[in-house]
């Protein structure tokens, strides 16, 4: 949204570049001749970070977000692929010679509470940075922490308290202290508002926002919140099941979305005009997300998309642009919508077994007849709204 | 579901910038405790505390004055009554008013040698425990944050450790070297890292998923500065709860080997090896050649198990803490 941020979707150089990007995590407790499973947390991820920019990830919990985020501080080590992070590769190097580095890279927590060590005091936590990397002592340190803490909005006058004599925005408030103190490049903001009161979620937004004026940041805005992340970010990236299925400039994703993904996700965005959100229709999708152990074949989404289709099942389409949309909108379907579709209109071409199975006997539809409280046929309906609910902590 | 603001409308970037408004500081209505703090406040209403600390008290000011009052009374604590401190046949006398405990078969003081044996106990007890609880947490530290190899070689030290009997230990070593004070010393704390180690390793492994240890190596701390300043003021609740439960621990296992008499050596005035001498007396009506060591003993370690115990309560309110 060019109000919140100066910087066009493609001014600015690249600053982080991501290249097959791919994390497995190995699952713990098969049998020992068992072959080792995996969960795909990350699976051939690629996308570009210009400098200036905030670059928003959306996805449902557990379709591998945090992960790639981690992946990028290098808080994990990753399994393949390649990051550049300002002209240097960062994909292998050993985490000593990382340290350096993180001056440059930082990371906001989505956990206001545990994101803050509860044994130490804020001074000395947002005093860290200074620390680690032995650039300022004593009564400097102090002056400089008191000075971000002003930045922040925060009481210098509280650098002797503990995080618990807080309240979860001005901890969340602590924590962009912490990581701006060394002005980095980049910032990795693991869903920095969603354990966020709402009306605090706009402060803290706000405040990102500006800092990003002032200090010139670049952002990757990690949420599931969409509207958040519509706000926020320049350009876009959805993930489901540690794939990314569109990039696109953020009004360009939401006005023209190609994946049916995206477009099921848009619709359970809530409107807060209970007429206009009465005529819309939803977009109600089938089953659970699939196991990221074994995820499934061809498309990830193509057991639960209304379009899908047997190239669906057999080919795993590229991130290319679809539709004669510009390079900077790719979506990785073989079947993109088209502007104005409406999905509720598509019967998937794919054979019954290709579908997502409802686990028998466990809240089966049927079972909960008023469950989901429209019946919408189609026997069970879980409502996709990654929305999550923006709830408090 | 979120209701930020849809920023498509004019009127909610109204609502942004309201919301945006600075937040008032400087108004202080509740004052702050710390965690520390909230612990103190507990224990102090705590009777069994109160009692307990009392008693530790005056049994640490007993130890403290003992040559003081060992030269008010007149008695050395190895000291030797020949003409006023044994009967006809050479043995202890009981309580009289010259003796208040009596005294033992060598017609020595029993009192003055049992406010000297409190200081034998006590700072072994403290000295043992402070080895046990450093060795502890370094090695739980260590195993828990690195995991992996570091994990494995220490916890399989660990159980060999638990595995093999303390006395055996204790027992072969004293006999390699001269038993002394500090052996002493040396033999319980070492061998009683053991519970510290695997109480602190547990608790770590806990605490390294939470996100303020990701926000550490975010920042580019290194696991030493992870382990030291940001996980290690999360255990030393745990470490002390556990501590002041092992000294009375390392206080009984002093007195065992010096019943043993592979502790601390004679003439030295310790509660243990006054019981021991005591066994070939008890039996002929000399009690208080074995009681009052042994009451000495009993209400020292029972003064500090209670007093661990109510710390426990005041640093974990939840109860049960480090028995999970």
């Amino acid at each position: 949204m060019s109000d919140v941020n100066p910087v066009p979707p493609d001014g600015g150089d690249i600053l982080l570049q991501v290249e097959n990007l791919v994390k497995y995590f190995p699952v713990k407790g098969t049998a020992f001749f068992q072959q080792r499973e995996y969960v795909h947390a990350v699976d051939d991820v690629s996308f570009t970070v210009r400098r200036g920019e905030t670059f928003g990830i959306v996805g449902e919990t557990g379709c591998g977000k945090s992960t790639l985020g981690r992946s990028i501080a290098r808080l994990h080590d990753i399994t393949a692929g390649r990051i550049v992070f300002d002209g240097r590769d960062i994909s292998k190097i050993s985490q000593r010679r990382m340290r350096p580095l993180r001056r440059e890279i930082q990371m906001i927590f989505q956990d206001p509470i545990g994101s803050l060590n509860p044994r130490r005091r804020v001074g000395s936590i947002i005093g860290d940075p200074f620390a680690i990397h032995r650039t300022a002592t004593g009564t400097e340190r102090k002056r400089r922490v008191q000075e971000l803490m002003e930045r922040v909005g925060l009481n210098p006058e509280h650098y002797n308290r503990f995080p618990a004599e807080f309240s979860g925005g001005q901890r969340q408030r602590i924590g962009v202290a912490r990581a701006l103190a060394f002005q980095p490049k980049l910032v990795i903001c693991d869903e920095p508002v969603s354990a966020l009161d709402v009306s605090i979620q706009a402060q803290v937004i706000n405040l990102l926002a500006d800092l990003q004026k002032e200090f010139g940041l670049t952002y990757i805005f990690i949420a599931h919140d969409l509207s958040v992340v519509r706000h926020v970010s320049n350009n876009v990236a959805v993930m489901y099941l540690g794939k990314m299925t569109e990039i696109a400039p953020a009004d360009d994703l939401f006005d023209t979305p190609r994946h049916p993904y995206t477009g099921a996700l848009l619709s359970a965005v809530p409107l807060p005009d209970p007429d206009h959100s009465d005529e819309r229709q939803q977009i109600v999708l089938v089953g659970d997300v699939p196991s990221p152990i074994a995820p499934p074949s061809g498309c990830r989404f193509h057991p639960r998309c209304p379009k899908a289709a047997p190239v669906c099942v057999t080919q795993d389409p590229k991130l290319e642009p679809r539709l004669g949309d510009g390079p900077g909108h790719t979506a990785a379907c073989h079947l993109p919508m088209a502007q104005g579709e409406n999905l509720a209109d598509f019967k998937p071409s794919i054979g019954a077994e290709e579908r997502v199975i409802e686990p028998e006997g466990v809240l089966a539809a049927d079972a909960l007849p008023d469950a989901s409280g429209n019946g919408t046929g189609d026997g069970s309906t879980v409502a996709l709204p990654a929305s999550g609910e923006g709830g408090k902590s | 579901m979120s209701m930020v603001p849809e920023v498509t409308g004019g009127g909610s970037q109204a609502t942004l910038e309201a919301a945006a408004e600075p937040i008032p500081v400087g108004r202080k209505i509740i004052q702050g405790r710390s965690p520390w703090r909230l612990a103190w406040e507990r224990l102090r209403t705590d009777r069994a505390a109160i009692i307990s600390t009392a008693t530790i008290a005056v049994i640490i000011l007993l130890a403290l004055l003992a040559p003081l009052i060992a030269h008010w009374l007149g008695h050395g604590p190895n000291q030797q009554f020949v003409d006023i401190g044994e009967d006809e046949n050479g043995n202890p006398i009981g309580p009289n008013g010259t003796f208040w405990f009596g005294t033992d078969s060598s017609a020595r003081d029993l009192f003055v040698r049992t406010i000297y044996g409190a200081r034998i106990s006590l700072s072994i007890g403290v000295l043992a425990t402070l080895v046990s609880i450093a060795i502890g947490t370094v090695f739980g530290l260590a195993a828990g944050y690195l995991g992996g190899v570091a994990d494995a070689l220490i916890a399989r030290f660990i159980d060999v450790v638990l595995a093999v009997p303390f006395l055996v230990i204790a027992i072969s070593v004293a006999s390699i070297w001269r038993p002394s004070f500090w052996l002493v010393i040396f033999v319980v704390g070492v061998l009683g890292f053991s519970y510290p180690a695997r109480i602190v390793r547990g608790q770590v492994i806990s605490l390294k998923e939470k996100e303020f240890v990701q926000s550490a190596r975010a920042l580019g701390a290194g696991p030493l500065r992870i382990m030291f300043v940001d996980l290690l003021p999360n255990v030393v609740a745990l470490v002390i709860v556990y501590g002041s439960l092992l000294i009375p621990a390392a206080i009984v296992a002093e007195a065992t080997l010096s019943f043993l008499g592979v502790g601390v050596q004679p003439p030295t005035a310790d509660w243990g090896a006054m019981i021991s001498d005591a066994q070939g007396y008890y039996q002929y009506g000399y009690w208080w050649y074995l009681l009052f060591p042994s009451l000495a003993l009993l209400i020292t370690t029972l003064a500090f198990n209670i007093l661990g115990d109510s710390v426990r309560d005041a640093l974990d309110p939840r109860g049960g803490g480090i028995y999970k």
